[in-house]
């Protein structure tokens, strides 16, 4: 097949695969959420609510859609769009699993291996909050801009500590491409094992880039109105919803590959699966994994209140931005002593 | 020729938005093109094959420094279209500082080599590269500049800070 | 102290262990996450229904009698008890020829509960001297407005066709008091022609 035909597919697939994700985890919270209340959660759009996003997707569209008179509407517009972009945008250097082979061809399941991995996906993840900014802000709305601000500070601190903690995982790897990082762990322990304490830092601070609870401080309901979505309706405000979904499906891909080994899973090569079969069990498990840390973020989201603001800084500058730095000089010791320097 | 067409588009729009900057009335406009003019730089790193260049470039630019330029145009509320107020004396020294950027500008092009650099290597601007021209070959400097930062952010503390009694 | 569970409130340093709230954190995941294995105790109403005690007080019913006249003769007693002043009515005068509508001379020609007001105490019924309210095990319906709350003869009255049974709160007292003959109001149509 035509390489750049491939890769277009394998963009459709990936994008496809993302957005199917982050349709049926709206169905899983609701329903995590039902039961971790006692309660019994979507039960009546098809089996077991199933067809609940399908549902909510048409209501979604079919809503009233509304600008405000002040708002200035082109921003309006671009902010949803573009945080639906960047969201979307992070899918691509993730490698969903070794590679199929059929007629003697190779076929990745990555959309690109760029040696910039891991600098890609900071980057894109440090532009992802000019959508709730520019959102935020061209609502012309104090709540908006309120939660528009919180939203904008917020991760410009955490995205210091997350970095710093990826870069101790870089020095032990030694490399920023992803599918590299992967290969790395087939066999050996996963990196989680050198870096329990990065992989803690980079879990909270995946947790505030994706403004999830107990971070959920840009549109906290009940002070900000909806915080920096208060004035978007119908599908404009799905797509912020949503895309928040596909940000915690990315970030739970991103902890699965840098940290817990990918699509490798524990003694892969004992079972005497070869090839193909292997690729696509191997591909079943990183799923697992990915569905693994959805579940963590739901089951947190539905335990613990939401911080205050500036316990939420604090915790960002003064504890876990210390502790990255601690964690790079520590593994920079443990390297340097341990000769695995240079 | 994909190359060369995405040259002069990313061209086209890093001009187009940087003149944008200056002219729009709105300064969170001015600063959203600002944004756009990074991104089209970072695209001609990305043509220059520096990938290593362009990604920190969208990170520490696009990424953090000028959000925070947002977050500050957005919290002072600059929307009042008012007439900004500036003295013949700082329009005089502002023209004057633009003058000397632009000269060192128009001698830096001058004295640079015309033509395509064929002596460096196709992946000059990986990380790999960078790095080691970095701290092999620009050690001093690059510890330099990090002692300036450190300078900087000790002034930013300190001038943070409540008055110590 | 009267009940030694008043908790005294210490304000003390937190621990480290308390500090870094790690332990904390997990404590309360591990509560929410026992929480997986509980049974739900929804019931799925239109489906599933709640079982309902025999002398549950719904939604009212004017009864008629067995030869399918109204038994209410608007004598205003429920609308009296009412505590919750629900209850209105407007009595006519019954016509030549309608005496298989309605049992006595005097009817009932508005009889209107709000069910906005109504607390379903069920003192209409224990008023009632004619046994024709009666409370059932119906769910008053919702609706959108609030006219459609106020409930005429036209929902109160049971069909001809179909009898309402409250079987179940007649009492003994009542049963006993419908034997009796010699009450007027106790005889059917048909006894009554006789008489």
């Amino acid at each position: 097949m035509d390489p750049i035909l491939y890769t277009i597919l394998l963009c459709v697939i990936v994008f496809g695969i993302s957005l199917g994700a982050a349709a049926y985890m709206t169905w899983g919270e609701r329903k995590l959420a039902a039961v971790l209340q006692d309660r019994v959660g979507p039960s009546r759009a098809g089996p077991f609510g199933l067809l609940q996003p399908i549902a909510d997707g048409i209501k979604m569209i079919f809503k009233e859609e509304m600008i405000p008179t002040h708002s200035n509407r082109w921003l309006f517009v671009l902010g949803p769009c573009f945080f639906m972009l960047t969201a979307c945008m992070t899918s691509v250097v993730i490698p969903w699993g070794s590679g199929l082979t059929i007629n003697d061809t190779f076929y990745r399941m990555q959309v690109t291996d760029i040696n910039i991995g891991l600098l890609y996906l900071l980057g894109v993840v440090s532009i992802g909050v000019y959508g709730i900014m520019i959102g935020g802000w061209a609502s012309n709305n104090k709540y908006s801009l309120l939660g528009a601000l919180r939203a904008s500070s917020q991760m410009i601190s955490y995205e210091v500590a997350m970095g710093l903690s990826l870069i101790a995982l870089v020095m032990t790897t030694g490399t920023l491409q992803l599918g590299e990082i992967v290969r790395q762990q087939d066999g050996g322990f996963a990196n989680v094992v050198y870096q329990p304490l990065g992989f803690l830092i980079f879990l909270i601070c995946a947790f505030a880039e994706t403004n999830r609870a107990p971070f959920d401080l840009p549109e906290t309901e009940s002070e900000l109105v909806g915080g920096f979505h208060t004035e978007y309706s119908s599908m404009k405000l799905g797509f912020f919803l949503f895309a928040e979904y596909i940000n915690m499906f990315i970030s739970s891909a991103v902890m699965a590959t840098l940290y817990f080994g990918g699509y490798n899973f524990p003694f892969q090569h004992e079972l005497g699966l070869e090839g193909n079969a292997l690729a696509i069990v191997q591909s079943l498990v990183f799923m697992l994994k990915i569905s693994g840390f959805i579940f963590l973020f739901m089951w947190i989201r539905w335990t613990l209140p939401r911080f205050r603001y500036d316990q939420l800084m604090n915790l960002g500058w003064k504890i876990l931005l210390p502790l990255a730095l601690a964690n790079i000089f520590i593994t920079g010791l443990v390297m340097f002593f341990s000769g695995k320097l240079g | 020729m994909l190359t060369e067409y995405t040259f002069w588009f990313l061209s086209f729009l890093a001009v187009f938005s940087a003149f944008a900057v200056i002219l729009s009335r709105n300064p969170v406009h001015s600063v959203l093109y600002l944004i756009l003019t990074f991104f089209s730089i970072a695209g001609h790193y990305f043509l220059l094959n520096a990938q290593f260049l362009a990604a920190v470039h969208i990170i520490v630019y696009a990424g953090a420094i000028m959000v925070l330029f947002l977050y500050v145009v957005m919290m002072l509320n600059l929307n009042q279209a008012e007439p900004q107020r500036t003295s013949a004396w700082a329009k005089f020294l502002g023209a004057g500082a633009a003058g000397i950027l632009m000269l060192v500008m128009i001698a830096v092009i001058r004295k640079a080599e015309q033509g395509t650099p064929a002596g460096l290597p196709v992946n000059a601007g990986t990380v790999e590269n960078l790095g080691i021209t970095l701290y092999r070959d620009f050690l001093l400097p690059f510890e330099l500049a990090s002692v300036l930062f450190l300078g900087a952010m000790v002034g930013a503390v300190y001038l943070s800070k409540k008055e110590i009694t | 102290m009267l009940t030694n569970r008043a908790k005294v409130v210490v304000k003390k340093e937190l621990s480290w262990s308390e500090r870094i709230y790690l332990p904390a954190i997990l404590q309360g995941m591990l509560i929410t996450f026992s929480h997986l294995f509980k049974r739900t105790p929804t019931i799925k109403y239109p489906e599933q229904k709640r079982e309902f005690s025999p002398v549950y007080r719904g939604q009212h019913v004017l009864k008629r009698d067995e030869s399918g006249a109204e038994r209410c003769t608007a004598c205003g007693l429920c609308a009296v008890s009412c505590p919750a002043e629900a209850i209105t009515m407007d009595a006519a005068e019954r016509k030549k020829g309608e005496e298989h509508l309605y049992r006595e001379e005097k009817y009932a020609r508005i009889y209107e509960i709000n069910m906005l007001r109504c607390i379903f105490c069920g003192l209409c019924e224990e008023a009632c001297p004619k046994e024709a309210i009666f409370l059932t095990d119906r769910i008053v319906p919702s609706s959108f407005t609030r006219g459609e709350e106020i409930f005429g003869k036209d929902k109160l009255v049971e069909p001809v066709d179909a009898p309402i049974d409250v079987s179940a709160r007649q009492t003994n007292d009542v049963l006993e008091f419908k034997k009796n003959k010699k009450f007027y109001h106790n005889l059917t149509f048909n006894d009554r022609q006789i008489r």
